[in-house]
């Protein structure tokens, strides 16, 4: 028995908290390590300005993590709620990496604390990075084992299936499914590079907004460096990610690429509409899709036709593919031409379009992050368990999920307004400047 | 000793460890909001401010480390709780949600706002309440098998006399564990009012918690006979648990010793969780769901216990560390160091 509305809700309200809680969890990841970064630069360099990043840095990302942890709790709670007999199957085959993350996320919480709180504890600016070690640490590794869970979804294997019943259950090997390496390394890495892009749009939205201090400058060419060399991970593995695709869920490349018959020497198709099953004002690239997929520009790629129509995902998600694969493009472009720039002099650096660019940036990272994420699972439709278990399958008998949605998007919509209020008031009110007088007078030096 | 009895163990301690930490925090935001309201927040606002600032996180991962353990170890509650628990639950992280990013939007972005205190101290006590609907219904008689799928009884929920003695023991003994905390943190500060005030609160919520306590298991000899029994006979567990709650309040009532009352009473919440968690067995939902049919394969078994012993080795120093730093460190219980980010 599926009771049909369950279904839907179920899907849009996982939908929704999983889309609101990954901008708090991209950020959760990355800024950590932005954060280290700073604080040993600024032990290397012995510039105190760069501890006061770290630290400034620190402060926003307390409140994001915070609604990181309760829509964390939230989604980690609506699997079992939503989903049951999903869980039920998954519970005994994938429930090491999903343990294992609330470890690293444990970890994480008790160092963040301390670093928090033990400020001005010690004149050895060294242990305060020793602090922030585990609470990077920690931030990845709960991403790594969370993203295990997710890979096992698209791969799911490490059991067999015999009469119904569920044996030879090796958990190692259901975390490292052939979905794991590029999935762990591109969802890390693209954390780190949205972190990166966000905290260069702050710092180039100070810069705009009036303040010139050296401070600004310094945070935009660190993160926008950064950034760049993030990107360029970003893409690199993409592409291993497509080659994974083509091997092992054909189906899923040839919907975001509207390849409907498996041919030889496939072309690349970027943009366009789709219209009564006809491709138009799409640009073709010749054999880029067969170099994506196979690394040679005359090998076969498998198309929609070998598929039964009911094992099809939406196509609609090659607009997701585009922008996020737009975004990743133009976002190596923008940091690269923006460090060439700074090694060369160019003016159009420092110029003021070429900063609204960037604080551009950082949003359009969140975006392409969330258009990858709604790519990567609505391409895995109508399975949730891939080749194993319907999305249909696994839902909630219960009749009370729409009105749980309504409730959690009420949520939501109060934490992100809470977020974008209190993370602006902060600043706004303790700007740079007025805290590096705090810091000299501290110091019982001269007011500058 | 089998795997299903050590994976009940570990979860159930995990469980009696968020109930110790989350009755702290629950606790400590009513009383933070009642200050408020009777003006007398000069008094306690600080001193539980310090506290919860640097281990809020800490408390939240408890729990989730109980609700993941659970599918782990033992999958089938997924099925049969997670589609009865759809609205209890949901409501309980709704109210956790706006608990924990509001205390962190106070307590590092703005500052003193009275709504969100209220909220705050409000939130706390809802909690408790929504979540221990769990206890009341896995002593069965509200989910029934319609077409091979668990259906919650929300009306006989909601007039049995069980589920809300069940709610009023988790509401009193939020009360009285986070008072007689609070009163060991401020006597640790010299906070001469902060502990006086402190100790009336454990005074007060005392005779309510064990009155209830005691009315449960009244109940439960009506609503499920077995489970009554095995109780009774395990009655020494439960005696014990009392003899140490009558030490609390003694050492309390002297206004002596203070970091040894609230080991009592630690001792007492411990003896009667695991009393009340060995009475059960073998049952999760009864008489649905025992430990042995939901428990899962030998293989996750013994990776789970693995991995959850390397976990505590990273676990236990880093605690003992944000102990030793936050709780056991005399400059900071008193404010002498700055406690902001």
């Amino acid at each position: 028995m599926v009771n049909e509305d369950a279904l839907f809700w179920s899907r849009i309200l996982t939908e929704t908290t999983l889309s609101f809680h990954i901008i708090y969890a991209t950020i959760g990841v990355g800024v950590p390590l932005m954060i280290m970064i700073a604080q040993w630069i600024g032990i290397k360099k012995n510039d105190e300005h760069y501890i006061l990043l770290a630290r400034r840095w620190t402060r926003g990302f307390v409140i994001t993590v915070a609604v990181g942890v309760v829509t964390g709790t939230a989604i980690g709670l609506q699997l079992s709620l939503l989903w049951p007999n999903f869980m039920e199957l998954a519970g005994n085959v994938i429930a090491l990496p999903l343990f294992m993350e609330t470890f690293a996320f444990f970890f994480e919480a008790i160092f963040l604390g301390i670093y928090l709180y033990t400020w001005d504890k010690f004149e050895d600016q060294r242990k305060h990075l020793l602090l922030l070690i585990p609470v990077a640490i920690g931030a990845a590794f709960s991403a790594v084992f969370i993203t295990m869970v997710n890979a096992f979804m698209n791969a799911p294997q490490g059991f067999d299936i015999v009469n119904g019943e569920l044996i030879n259950v090796n958990p190692i090997i259901a975390m490292f499914n052939p979905a794991m390496p590029t999935k762990v390394a591109h969802v890390v890495v693209t954390a780190f590079m949205t972190a990166a892009f966000l905290l260069a749009s702050i710092a180039a939205f100070r810069l705009l907004k009036g303040s010139n201090h050296v401070y600004h400058k310094k945070a935009l060419f660190l993160t926008m460096k950064l950034g760049l060399i993030f990107s360029i991970a970003t893409a690199v593995i993409g592409d291993f990610s497509g080659k994974y695709l083509a091997e092992y869920q054909p189906e899923k490349l040839a919907a975001a690429e509207w390849h409907f018959e498996s041919e030889e020497n496939a072309p690349l198709i970027l943009y366009g509409v789709l219209d009564n099953g006809e491709v138009k004002y799409a640009i073709k690239v010749p054999f880029a899709l067969s170099v994506l997929a196979h690394n040679d520009p005359t090998a076969e790629v498998i198309g929609l036709d070998q598929f039964p129509e009911d094992e099809i995902p939406p196509l609609y998600i090659h607009y997701l593919f585009d922008i996020m694969v737009t975004i990743g493009m133009w976002m190596v472009l923008l940091s690269f031409v923006y460090w060439i720039g700074m090694k060369r002099g160019w003016p159009i650096v420092h110029s003021r379009w070429f900063r609204w660019l960037i604080v551009l940036g950082g949003p359009l990272s969140i975006i392409a992050i969330e258009a990858g994420w709604w790519l990567a699972e609505v391409g895995r439709q109508p399975w949730v368990l891939r080749g194993l278990m319907r999305t249909a399958d696994a839902a909630t008998s219960s009749n009370h999920v729409d009105l749980m949605l309504m409730l959690f998007a009420g949520l939501y919509i109060i934490l992100g307004i809470g977020t974008i209020v209190v993370l602006s008031r902060m600043f706004r009110r303790n700007p740079v400047e007025k805290e590096l007088d705090d810091l000299e007078n501290e110091k019982g030096g001269v007011r500058t | 000793m089998n795997l299903e009895i050590v994976g009940i163990t570990v979860l159930w301690t995990f469980l009696f460890g968020y109930v110790i930490v989350a009755s702290i925090d629950f606790g400590a935001g009513f009383f933070n909001a009642y200050s408020v309201f009777t003006n007398k927040q000069h008094i306690l606002t600080k001193i539980i401010q310090r506290y919860l600032s640097p281990v809020w996180e800490v408390t939240n991962v408890f729990l989730v480390f109980f609700f993941v353990g659970i599918i782990g170890f033992f999958p089938k509650t997924a099925f049969y709780y997670g589609t009865t628990l759809l609205v209890p639950a949901s409501i309980a992280i709704i109210l956790l949600a706006i608990r924990g990013s509001y205390y962190a939007f106070e307590t590092y972005g703005t500052k003193g706002h009275k709504g969100y205190s209220f909220m705050y101290g409000l939130s706390g006590l809802f909690i408790p309440a929504s979540l221990s609907i769990v206890l009341t219904i896995s002593e069965g008689g509200f989910v029934s098998l319609v077409n091979g799928h668990p259906v919650l009884d929300y009306w006989a929920l909601f007039t049995s006399p069980l589920t809300w003695s069940i709610v009023v023991l988790s509401l009193t003994s939020v009360l009285y564990i986070s008072a007689v905390f609070l009163t060991w943190y401020a006597n640790k500060a010299n906070d001469s009012a902060a502990t006086n005030l402190m100790r009336k609160y454990a005074l007060i919520w005392a005779l309510p918690t064990i009155v209830t306590a005691g009315g449960i298991i009244f109940e439960l000899s009506m609503h499920n006979k077995e489970h009554f029994e095995r109780i009774m006979s395990f009655w020494w567990l439960f005696g014990l648990s009392f003899l140490l709650f009558i030490g609390t309040i003694w050492l309390i009532w002297k206004r002596r010793n203070y970091g040894l009352a609230f080991g009592l009473l630690a001792g007492q919440f411990a003896l009667a969780f695991y009393g009340y968690g060995v009475s059960h067995y073998p049952y999760l939902l009864y008489p649905h769901l025992t430990i042995y049919d939901s428990f899962t394969n030998q293989a996750m078994a013994i990776s789970l216990i693995v991995a959850f012993i390397a976990g505590l080795g990273l676990l236990i120093p880093s605690l003992y560390l944000l102990l030793r730093l936050f709780l056991f460190n005399k400059d900071y219980v008193k404010g002498k160091t700055k406690n902001h980010p």
